[in-house]
């Protein structure tokens, strides 16, 4: 499924690059939540796709007898998955911060550090 | 810091002495290797530095090190004997002891380093001390722009050094000196000429070579004592010394021969005019230190022994002059308070002993006998008539150039004492401290001495420094006063002839070169704006890169990435497209729908609940993948997580604004699109290309045998990959851990 | 959301949710779960619990601060890693000791794989609690 995968994968990617050019935070925040689950799934499919068959080893067994799916990128993804949601969560606060102290979520009216040359 | 310290105010105590005691320590050692490097011995010394990358501080004492080692020292001892009494009381000496401390070791290194790399870290130890120095008095602009410029100047000269260093890495396999003269020389290499391109760059701006001669000069904003040791007898010479060292491996082409030359002698000739311009009678010596600049270099372009021996004889005869007569001119300003040659004027009777030093150090820079000033030259001129090319242009030069000393000379050193003032002097003349004028006197007396002994200079200096230079100490000419009436004796007549001449002549000439030099173009006069243009185009490109816009930010980003991505594929031509799809089944179709419309929804809706609601159906959709193909762990994590990511934006979403649709330029959907695209084709070359296994298979054959474990995935994380996952969980624990502190603020913030 | 239901029933639930957890995590060496997944499917739970309760409530019955489970968690996993070092491996290589017949298959693993993963299991349930309760206090 792999070709399918990469249609996804193609919208992904182009409709969170679209929300993190926005003016608004809460767009680039969801595009920041698409991105994380588009770079998963390029690591993922990378690893080819084998379905059905996990990487697990039977009871009985000290190999895997049959082809399984590959475990390296689940592996990476894994991890991947819970550091997008940290990062994810810290974007989510620092966005609520700057709500709660500016007001504004429009990134160009924040200038708290780095006033308009021309002092609006 | 012209002024000297009034003789009342408290002295420096025993500090001072202690780097006086020091560089005659230093002298005394280097001067007991004396007899083992004239035998012809170098001595090595080799310390593991940077094992990795194969550099190790290696230091090697042969002629030319020696020579150096022993002018550095020996002229230090007199500069900071004088130092000591000229800035008396002053309220940063302490720092300037330092300063200069700093420098004579960092020289030392410089001369003594067996490693170009080693050598260029001294190097550049030297530029950032001279640049201290000459900012010493910080609170003076003019100060702080001669130390930033000559900084800027020598400081790309070093990096187009440390650029040449590294190519002879690259040509020879190695950046240890002993190994490169040891070699067969560069000059048939391939990468010849740039590396002779970058170290001349080096060499010239450091030793203030026309045209980058100017920030010599602006130097002369040091103290007197920082221009005596560093502006003229030592750190000007690092170039000088960087061409004579590599000089075995660099020098016998016709490229050597010109740009040395030509340089050479156009900075000798320019700078004495420009010397006999100066009423200043400091700035006067500075211009002579560039004349005496150009004629090492011009003397390094010949390779004969003559000129060779010449350079040899000539770098101790100026070392000795030009230190003592800088000197001389601080106690002149110290006893006078002023340096104006046109003012000053009947100084011998009140000062006896500066009289006396000034005279014998201006009989050896005007060449005459029987002072060691007068062998140089004479050498020089024999040189001449071995010259392999073109000797009538360096003999015009030379003559010219040493005329213009002569009448240099006697402007600054006999003027000043034995003839009418010109003017009212700020003050009443009286001779400095003993320990002002007992170093220059020494030095005067040396260059006396060594002219009718000039056995000890040959067998100590100049003949090792020709082995160094040509590898022959055979090449070494004779010194000796007397050589028969020749050409060069005949030309050492004209010169003072022509010198006398120009001296007597030299307040109209004065007035004529300052009216041509004022016409003329110079790169200080332009220095200002350059750096106003350099400062400018800093605030520009600022300006355009960091304007403050997350949303240019980000589109830099993602066009750097889009370019990054699709320029190897266009210039490679890695297209690969499947063109047949395998039948997919119905589920894999419906969940790639799913995620399709979730981003719909995402994109194109202003409800924050629906957004929400698009961005969990996405997120389920991809557990979905990862559950269909064989990553329970992964999908179970997936869903969690999604879990978690909904509760967080349904909490923070009460609180935050609604969305409003907003107008987006065009490019903005290019952009994404062309991201997106790359990204996928990325991944289509990336399924084409054969995939490597070895990772997996060892992971799957060693889990359970290894590490008794059935979860393959789980095993990796905990086991294999531990240390990572230590990593990931600690930067978990940060995230969380920075985005409470960020709450802390608004706890209980108000509803 | 004050309902009496619906707290007593969350008592319930978090309980179950905390064995399921737990669950997960032993079993995750072999089977699908893990310090990860256990950790999430924890924090979860209590997650539900301040929801329901209110965070004073979910607090309470953590007992102690969350960001302190997280930070024990990172020493627990670091000192998984560290014993290695007395045993003369390189660091964070798994130590195993088997309690009982190993060839029966009658016997009890005790690693020190284990324990890194129970530190990774209080790193992500620290870490999520820490932030999700402190979101919903500044709210």
């Amino acid at each position: 499924m792999e070709p399918l995968i990469a249609i996804a994968i193609w919208a992904l990617v182009s409709a969170s690059v679209w929300l993190m050019l926005s003016g608004t935070m809460l767009r680039y925040l969801f595009g920041l939540i698409l991105i994380s689950n588009a770079a998963n799934l390029v690591i993922f499919t990378s690893g080819r796709l084998t379905e059905g068959a996990p990487p697990l080893i039977p009871g009985s067994e000290s190999a895997p007898l049959t082809v399984v799916a590959n475990a390296l990128p689940q592996a990476l993804v894994l991890t991947a998955i819970v550091i997008g949601f940290g990062l994810f969560a810290f974007a989510l606060v620092l966005i609520f911060r700057a709500w709660t102290e500016l007001k504004t979520l429009e990134h160009d009216e924040m200038r708290l550090a780095e006033p308009r040359e021309d002092g609006k | 810091m012209s002024a000297a310290a009034s003789s009342d105010a408290p002295g420096n105590g025993w500090t001072g002495i202690a780097p006086v005691l020091l560089s005659a320590a230093l002298f005394a050692w280097f001067l007991s290797l004396g007899p083992q490097v004239a035998a012809g011995e170098t001595l090595r010394l080799a310390v593991p530095w940077v094992p990795s990358l194969g550099l190790e501080l290696a230091f090697a004492i042969d002629g030319l090190a020696l020579a150096f080692a022993l002018m550095i020292s020996g002229i230090g001892i007199a500069v900071m004997l004088h130092a000591h009494f000229y800035l008396r009381g002053d309220r940063h000496f302490g720092r300037f002891l330092l300063f200069m401390m700093s420098f004579m070791l960092s020289m030392l290194g410089l001369v003594l380093a067996d490693d170009l790399i080693l050598l260029f870290v001294f190097w550049e130890l030297t530029t950032i001390t001279s640049y201290l120095l000459i900012g010493y008095g910080h609170d003076s602009a003019k100060s702080r722009r001669s130390a930033l410029q000559a900084l800027f100047v020598t400081g790309a000269g070093g990096l187009a050094f440390l650029a040449g260093a590294i190519l002879i890495g690259i040509a020879t396999g190695s950046t240890s000196i002993s190994e490169l003269l040891a070699g067969d020389g560069l000059t048939d290499h391939a990468l010849y000429l740039p590396i002779l391109i970058l170290v001349l760059a080096g060499a010239f701006t450091k030793s203030a070579q026309y045209p980058f001669h100017f920030w010599l000069p602006n130097a002369m904003a040091a103290p007197t004592p920082v221009s005596a040791f560093l502006h003229s007898a030592t750190m000007v010479k690092a170039g000088v010394y960087l061409m004579a060292r590599l000089h075995p491996a660099l020098s016998g082409t016709d490229v050597w021969f010109w740009a040395l030359t030509i340089a050479g002698a156009v900075t000798a000739v320019l700078a004495s005019l420009l010397a006999l311009r100066q009423t200043d009678l400091k700035q006067a010596l500075a211009y002579t230190t560039l004349m005496a600049l150009g004629t090492l270099t011009l003397l390094l372009g010949q390779s004969t022994g003559y000129a060779i021996t010449a350079f040899a004889t000539f770098l101790i005869v100026h070392a000795l002059y030009k230190a003592a007569l800088f000197l001389l001119v601080a106690n002149i300003d110290h006893g006078t308070g002023t340096r104006d040659a046109t003012l000053l004027g009947g100084l011998g009777r009140a000062m006896p002993f500066t009289a006396l030093a000034a005279m014998l150090s201006a009989l050896s820079m005007a060449g005459l006998p029987p002072f060691l000033g007068f062998i140089g030259k004479e050498l020089m001129y024999a040189g001449v008539e071995n010259a392999p090319t073109w000797p009538e242009f360096i003999g015009a030069s030379l003559v010219l150039a040493n005329a213009l000393m002569v009448a240099v000379a006697a402007v600054v050193a006999f003027k000043p004492f034995w003839r009418p003032p010109g003017g009212p002097l700020p003050a009443e003349p009286h001779e400095a401290p003993w320990g002002m004028w007992a170093g220059p006197l020494v030095l005067a007396i040396l260059a006396t001495v060594l002219g009718i002994f000039p056995a000890v200079v040959q067998s100590l200096v100049v003949t090792p420094t020709v082995d160094s230079l040509l590898q022959d100490p055979a090449e070494a000419k004779e010194l000796k006063l007397w050589a028969g009436v020749n050409l060069a004796l005949i030309l050492s007549g004209v010169t003072v002839g022509l010198g006398l001449l120009i001296y007597l002549l030299h307040q109209p000439l004065r007035r004529m070169i300052a009216r041509i030099d004022e016409a003329t173009f110079s790169l200080d006069g332009n220095w200002d704006r350059f750096l106003d243009g350099l400062i400018g185009l800093a605030t520009w490109q600022t300006r355009v890169l960091q304007n403050g816009r997350l949303k240019s930010y980000m589109s830099i980003t993602f066009l750097t990435l889009l370019v990054a991505m699709a320029a190897p594929m266009i210039v490679y031509g890695v297209w690969e497209i499947p063109t047949s799809l395998d039948a997919p089944n119905w589920i894999e179709a419906a969940i790639v729908l799913l995620i399709l419309a979730g981003i719909a929804l995402v994109i194109l809706t202003s409800s924050r609940i629906a957004a929400i609601a698009g961005l969990g159906v996405v997120g389920v959709s991809v557990a979905l993948v990862f559950i269909i193909n064989g990553a329970p762990d992964v999908a179970i994590t997936q869903l969690l997580v999604e879990t978690l990511v909904v509760v967080l934006v349904a909490v923070a979403m009460l609180r935050l604004p609604f969305l409003t649709p907003e107008r987006r330029p065009a490019t903005d959907a290019l952009l994404a699109l062309g991201v997106g695209t790359v990204v996928t084709l990325t991944l289509f070359a990336v399924l084409a290309a054969p995939i490597d296994r070895r990772l997996t298979d060892f992971f799957e054959l060693a889990s359970y045998t290894e590490a008794y474990g059935r979860n393959i995935v789980n095993v990796i994380l905990v086991d294999f990959r531990a240390l990572d996952t230590f990593g990931e969980i600690a930067v978990v624990a940060v995230a969380a851990l920075s985005a409470v502190a960020l709450l802390r603020g608004v706890r209980g913030g108000g509803k | 959301m004050n309902s009496v239901i619906l707290r007593v029933g969350t008592r319930f639930l978090v309980g179950l949710l905390l064995i399921f957890s737990i669950h997960m995590l032993l079993r995750g060496h072999n089977e699908p779960g893990g310090g990860f997944i256990g950790g999430l499917i924890g924090a979860i739970g209590f997650i539900l619990y301040a929801i329901a309760c209110g965070t004073e409530d979910a607090r309470a019955a953590l007992r102690t601060a969350p960001e302190r489970i997280a930070m024990a968690g990172l020493g627990v996993a670091l000192l998984a890693g560290v014993l290695a070092a007395f045993f003369g491996d390189p660091l964070f290589t798994g130590q195993w000791y088997f309690i009982g017949d190993q060839k029966s298959g009658d016997y009890i693993p005790i690693s020190t794989v284990l324990v890194f993963d129970i530190g990774v299991y209080l790193v992500v349930f620290g870490s999520i609690l820490s932030l999700v309760f402190a979101l919903e206090e500044a709210i």
